[in-house]
């Protein structure tokens, strides 16, 4: 089985990234992260194509070069040193398989190359490749292969090499959606047994939830927000973030008292105070109350436009002032569609954007 | 009898009406090979037989007079001239082919490595001399290639030819203006492969730690090689058969196969011992275009596992 790395003096394994920018031409990809990713870790990457998160992952693999800004191992500055020096490992988005070579040459490649001793590599690409769950697939030829065999090969290829981060970049994309689900699963609990750092791009926000430990919420370039999945799902700072990560129903308003808003939809009660006098609040679909009266505070009046049966919920939309707020509910509510019901939006449930 | 039915490209048809319009469709192709391929090979394969009457005639009568003649049994008994014609096309041939594969990498990859509006118009600029009649530009050559013209100059400040030598005409001269126009075509499929190079098993073998050649024989050779098989043919085989080139730039002692072909059909009025040499240069090209498809797959690193077992 896969030992895992003694421990070490705390922070040995801790990765650091200070103001790095970068730009391709005039177009400024990175403008200045700094991160800080403690050993063991599994850290997401979140945006959509475009915010530079692959950028940001190369960067930290070695393949690009950051116009600014520092990359540190604990105290190594890996800035100098080219990939095949750093001691981390890349599992690529289309997986990169060498297609001439069976799958136990492609696990064996990066051990052949330091020039581990025979009996050592064997032993070492085998148990990796138990681990993995591809060990009968040893003598394939890649060609063969289905995605979610090669995405193992290419993760147990990069594993084998004990990384003291391992960089994923949009590994499950290519994948089918219930197949994707397995292997979430595993990669989350790979990462646990193995406790290596993972640092995992993606563009969805599913698998940024179900698998990190951290997310970080990535647009044009900077980093928007970050924090646990729970955090950053249930308190967005931004409506791009509320947006991004799950539905949000979105609501525009005007500062009417410290705790008081006049919103699109009807005057609200805000659980702190914005920073802005017109800005926006944000509330998940999960989160509204479906009311027969209107006695709890912020409860708003509405007509039911549409309900869908979701199997474990109904997804209402239901139309306050013209603007159409979805809604989910238990299965057993019975709203009828142009029913005249009550939206209770709890004021904790409320989120006070900061645009 | 029920004709059996099958679905090809959505419409149901029968096997029967499928392999017709299977013929139907090859029958152009076919037609032009025939016409123009085997019919010719076979006369020439007739001829080749025959024999020179006087004044340049051909007599019908069968006869081994031309293979003896192929491999050096002339009326003064045997003397390595025709062999050695052979032997110096076919090392030209495949000196052109290795220098002209060579020279196709570091440009292939040059120009896939500038921006893509300016990729086009660079492979462009290669493939542009070949637009030119061969004959023009052999004679480009030998005017740059003249006792008084810098390159010789050059050539004879070096001591890469004696005070007295000139570039042209020789050997040299002939290997210059065959890569010169042999390179565009070796180019353009190398640069294909180049352009289309997958680079993330670059940045893999990196990744893992590999060193240049490692990189290149792994992630590189195995995506490139295809390209540079088709190279390798698209130069060799015109490359066999070439005469103007050497016929303009190499002077009597530098005879190439093509040349001998050439004289036969021309001046020297044998067109049986014409065809007979002829013939023997499809051979050749063909027996190594066979033997290059097997040796040429076998170029492709296998599974090295199995090889350990």
């Amino acid at each position: 089985m896969f030992e895992p790395t003694p421990p070490l003096a705390d922070g040995v394994l801790d990765l650091h990234l200070s103001g790095i920018h970068k730009s391709f031409g005039d177009h400024d990809v990175l403008r200045g992260i700094s991160m800080d990713i403690t050993d063991g870790e599994f850290v997401t990457l979140l945006g959509p194509s475009g915010c530079g998160k692959t950028t940001l992952l190369r960067i930290i693999a070695g393949f690009e070069g950051a116009d600014q800004g520092k990359v540190m191992l604990g105290k190594l500055d890996m800035g100098p040193l080219p990939a095949h020096k750093r001691p981390v490992n890349t599992v690529f988005q289309n997986y990169a398989i060498f297609p001439h070579l069976s799958v136990f040459e492609n696990v064996a490649f990066g051990l052949r190359s330091r020039k581990i001793a025979d009996s050592e590599l064997r032993q070492r690409v085998m148990s990796m490749m138990e681990l993995i769950r591809i060990a009968d697939l040893a003598d394939r030829q890649p060609l063969t292969l289905s995605g979610g065999q090669r995405q193992r090969v290419a993760l147990a290829r990069a594993l084998v090499n004990e990384p003291d981060v391992l960089l994923l970049d949009e590994p499950l994309s290519a994948i089918d959606a219930s197949l994707r689900h397995d292997l979430q699963v595993e990669l989350k609990s790979l990462q646990r047994r193995t406790t290596i750092t993972f640092i995992l791009v993606t563009h969805d926000q599913d698998e940024a939830i179900a698998v990190s430990d951290r997310i970080m919420v990535m647009k044009d370039g900077l980093i928007e927000q970050q924090g646990s999945p729970e955090d950053v799902y249930e308190r967005p700072v931004s409506r791009f973030v509320a947006e991004f990560l799950g539905h949000a129903n979105i609501l525009s308003a005007k500062r009417m008292g410290s705790l008081q808003a006049r919103t699109s939809v009807g005057d609200l009660v805000l659980p702190s105070e914005p920073s802005w006098s017109e800005g926006t609040l944000a509330i998940r679909p999960e989160d509204i109350e479906v009311r027969d009266s209107g006695d709890a505070p912020n409860s708003l009046p509405g007509c039911v436009q549409e309900r869908l049966f979701r199997g474990d919920h109904w997804e209402l939309r239901v139309d306050l002032q013209g603007q159409l707020v979805r809604v989910i509910t238990e299965p057993d509510q019975e709203n009828q569609i142009g029913q005249n019901v009550f939206l209770e939006m709890p004021p904790d449930d409320l989120q006070v954007l900061r645009d | 009898m029920i004709e059996r039915t099958e679905i090809f490209e959505g419409k149901v048809t029968t096997r029967g009406r499928m392999l017709r319009m299977g013929a139907l469709l090859s029958a152009p192709g076919l037609l032009w090979l025939g016409v123009f391929l085997l019919l010719p090979m076979l006369g020439l394969c007739v001829l080749a037989f025959a024999s020179r009457g006087n004044y340049g005639a051909v007599e019908w009568s069968f006869s081994l007079g031309n293979v003896k003649r192929l491999f050096g049994f002339g009326l003064f008994g045997w003397t390595p001239d025709t062999l050695m014609i052979l032997l110096r096309s076919a090392v030209l041939a495949v000196g052109t082919t290795a220098l002209c594969v060579t020279l196709s990498f570091p440009l292939a990859f040059w120009i896939a490595g500038r921006p893509k509006e300016n990729r086009n118009l660079l492979m462009a600029l290669v493939m542009v001399p070949s637009c030119t009649n061969l004959v023009i530009r052999t004679y480009a050559w030998m005017l740059a290639l003249e006792a008084q013209m810098p390159p010789a100059w050059l050539a004879r400040w070096t001591g890469l030819i004696g005070p007295e030598d000139s570039l042209y005409p020789g050997s040299m001269a002939v290997f210059l203006g065959m890569v010169s126009s042999m390179l565009p075509f070796a180019a353009l499929p190398i640069y294909t492969a180049v352009e289309r190079l997958d680079w993330s098993l670059v940045e893999a073998a990196r990744d893992l730690y590999a060193k240049a050649f490692s990189t290149f024989r792994h992630a590189i050779l195995p995506q490139v090689l295809p390209g540079t098989v088709a190279a390798v043919i698209l130069t060799l085989v015109p490359s066999l058969g070439m005469f103007v080139v050497s016929d303009l730039l190499g002077g009597a002692r530098n005879m190439l196969i093509g040349n001998l072909i050439q004289q036969q059909f021309g001046s020297a009025s044998d067109w049986p011992y014409g065809a007979m040499v002829g013939m023997f240069l499809v051979l050749t090209s063909l027996l190594s275009l066979a033997v290059f498809q097997r040796w040429g797959g076998g170029l492709v690193p296998k599974n090295t596992v199995e090889e350990r077992r």
